[in-house]
């Protein structure tokens, strides 16, 4: 089987990443990876007359160039892989729609980078398909509008609050050679600590990345240190903080390979409090800046764990905490670096 | 099965970790934000009276909050209000101006679903309970003044 | 009118009101609707209590432009829809009172919603 431990699977024909490209919004081009991103966008609503179609259209728009970068015709692609936060992921089907290609849609909320690279990669290992594009993304006002508050109500984001990115990533795998590899991942569980708060995401996910991280390092009996980078999607400045005290309590000690999206994404004069958070942070950090510098053998070892929190609009209103879950894949740089 | 004992520990464990933000600024953006709201509110009703001497101070206190939920809701559609809301926070949700705001935000929003079912049936999502509870709570005032 | 002294109270009193307000948004996480909903009851129940008049006297827009306002006009009509019309006027008086607030609010933003769009905080 391919597989190992009780959570891991394990990828022994290698699909590498032949293609990639990630697209954001204005503010997201203010922050501090502004050179890394494939393109920023000044106009938030992609020329669309409403926030879900613009998000939408960000999703398609970097699928498509994806699929260039990865030279592949679009009606060469044969399975495309996406999910975002909108209800029923709308933004990804009228994306698919557009693009006319075989559609699998997916929901992990923040953790969909991961679980469409999971899923991408089982399906090309499997040799069930040439090629999987792999893609997910989140819009900024669509994410508010649906989960918090109109964009004019005049109310104070609490400082344990994250600011949804407004951007998209997308990877495309194949059975090639040579390139990036991913070589194993592992599927996380839905954890719950109870945490209520919907304005304190980083802390309700914490538990989930922890959990995912130390199944992950059991099957794998690796350390943390085996990686030169362990990138969290979208902790924020306090999940951060308690994902290294809980991975402490099992013995594990996360040093500086380890960083979190979110928390990189923004620079601090943008206000952002906590930082990003989204199914585009991790995927636009992923996509512009992980693998442009494992391209450049930078980095050769990466551990991209993507949590995302599984509540509804209407679950915490009827009490619920909040369900989280986090995906880990791991991506090996190629020693002939592509 | 959650573990309940964990998920407690957690939480308590949480919010000693949360840095205990300094309230003071906030505090004092929301008192001068609140005060000079209710102070130009105040000079509008002065001005009308001084400009038609035969309103009644009833009337001009009706003309005083109607003129400030105008002015509310404009700020609202061009875009100023939720600045003056994140600067001031209760400053600017307490006066009558908040209840403006979080009636023009809404419809303003919703406005992409149709001027029926997005503008006109989200209007009073956020101001909803505001209206019911006013309306049950004047009853009840009503009720509690027909039997003492 | 146009009195320092009154100038100076109603700011105070209402500045004092709203920085009770962000109290209560800072201690208790509460969101818009329920800061709305908890000012409006306090204002029906200092009307109940007899209070809210003289409170009205001495700072005058202090207390009724914050929503406490709303709700003293609220709870008045419907005491005075009592005294002036017997029973059916617990039910017409608070509304009546409140009409013009609820109809320039619904129309401005009814307007103002056609004429203008959100925008994407930055």
């Amino acid at each position: 089987m391919n597989r190992v431990g009780k959570q891991t699977f394990v990828f022994n024909n290698l699909p590498r990443i032949i293609g990639n490209y990630c697209l954001v919004g204005p503010k997201e081009g203010k922050g501090n990876f502004k050179e890394y991103f494939d393109k920023i966008s000044e106009d938030d609503l992609f020329g669309q007359n409403s926030y879900e179609k613009a998000e939408s259209r960000l999703i398609e728009q970097t699928i498509s160039n994806a699929i260039e970068n990865a030279n592949l015709k679009p009606d060469e692609v044969e399975v495309m892989l996406s999910g975002d936060l909108m209800n029923q992921i709308t933004s990804s089907s009228f994306a698919a729609r557009t693009l006319d290609v075989p559609y699998i849609g997916l929901f992990g909320a923040c953790s969909t980078m991961a679980e469409t690279l999971i899923v991408g990669a089982s399906l090309v290992d499997g040799g069930f398909v040439h090629n999987a594009v792999c893609a997910t993304g989140s819009h900024f006002s669509s994410a508010e509008k649906q989960f918090r508050y109109p964009l004019e109500l005049g109310t104070q984001r609490p400082p344990t609050s994250q600011w949804t990115v407004t951007g998209a990533g997308c990877t495309v795998l194949a059975p090639n050679k040579t390139g990036i590899a991913v070589s194993s991942a592992t599927v996380g569980k839905v954890v719950d600590w109870g945490v209520t708060d919907a304005n304190n995401m980083g802390a309700a996910m914490a538990p989930a990345a922890f959990e995912t991280l130390v199944a992950h390092l059991k099957d794998t009996n690796r350390e943390p240190d085996y990686y030169n980078l362990i990138l969290t999607g979208d902790l924020g400045k306090l999940g951060s903080e308690i994902l290294i005290d809980l991975m402490e309590t099992k013995g594990y000690k996360l040093g500086k390979n380890y960083s979190d999206c979110g928390q990189m994404i923004f620079s601090n004069n943008q206000k952002t409090f906590m930082g990003g958070s989204g199914c585009g942070c991790g995927a636009s950090i992923l996509n512009g800046y992980v693998l442009k510098r494992m391209k450049l053998g930078h980095l050769k070892n990466v551990l991209f764990v993507a949590t995302g929190a599984l509540m509804s609009t209407v679950s915490a209103q009827q009490g619920e905490s909040i369900p989280c879950i986090a995906h880990g894949v791991v991506l090996k740089g190629d020693k002939d670096n592509v | 099965m959650q573990d309940l004992e964990r998920n407690q520990k957690y939480n308590a464990y949480i919010s000693s970790k949360m840095a205990k933000t300094k309230p003071w600024p906030s505090l004092f953006h929301a008192f001068w934000i609140g005060g000079l709201i209710c102070l130009i509110g105040e000079a509008i009703k002065d001005t009308l009276m001084l400009i038609f001497p035969t309103m009644t101070m009833e009337n001009a206190g009706l003309w005083e909050s109607s003129i400030l939920i105008f002015l509310a809701s404009l700020l609202t559609g061009i875009g100023i209000y939720d600045r003056i809301g994140a600067y001031a926070g209760a400053g600017s949700i307490v006066p009558i101006t908040g209840f403006s705001n979080s009636i023009t935000s809404p419809a303003l929003e919703f406005k992409r679903e149709g001027i029926i079912f997005g503008l006109c049936a989200k209007m009073f999502v956020i101001a909803g309970p505001v209206i019911v509870i006013g309306v049950v709570a004047s009853f009840i005032a009503g009720i509690l003044h027909l039997i003492f | 009118m146009f009195e320092l002294i009154m100038y100076l109270k109603v700011f105070l009193v209402g500045g004092f009101i709203c920085m009770l307000g962000q109290i209560l948004v800072i201690t208790t996480k509460m969101t818009s609707a329920r800061i709305l909903v908890s000012f409006l009851l306090l204002g029906v129940v200092l009307q109940v209590a007899g209070v809210f008049d003289a409170m009205k006297e001495f700072a005058g827009s202090g207390v009724t432009v914050p929503i406490m306002g709303f709700g003293y006009s609220l709870a008045k009509g419907a005491m005075d829809g009592l005294t002036e019309n017997g029973i059916m006027g617990i039910l017409t008086g608070g509304l009546t009172a409140t009409a013009s607030g609820i109809a320039v609010a619904v129309v401005s933003a009814f307007v103002v919603a056609l004429i203008f769009n959100s925008r994407t905080k930055k």
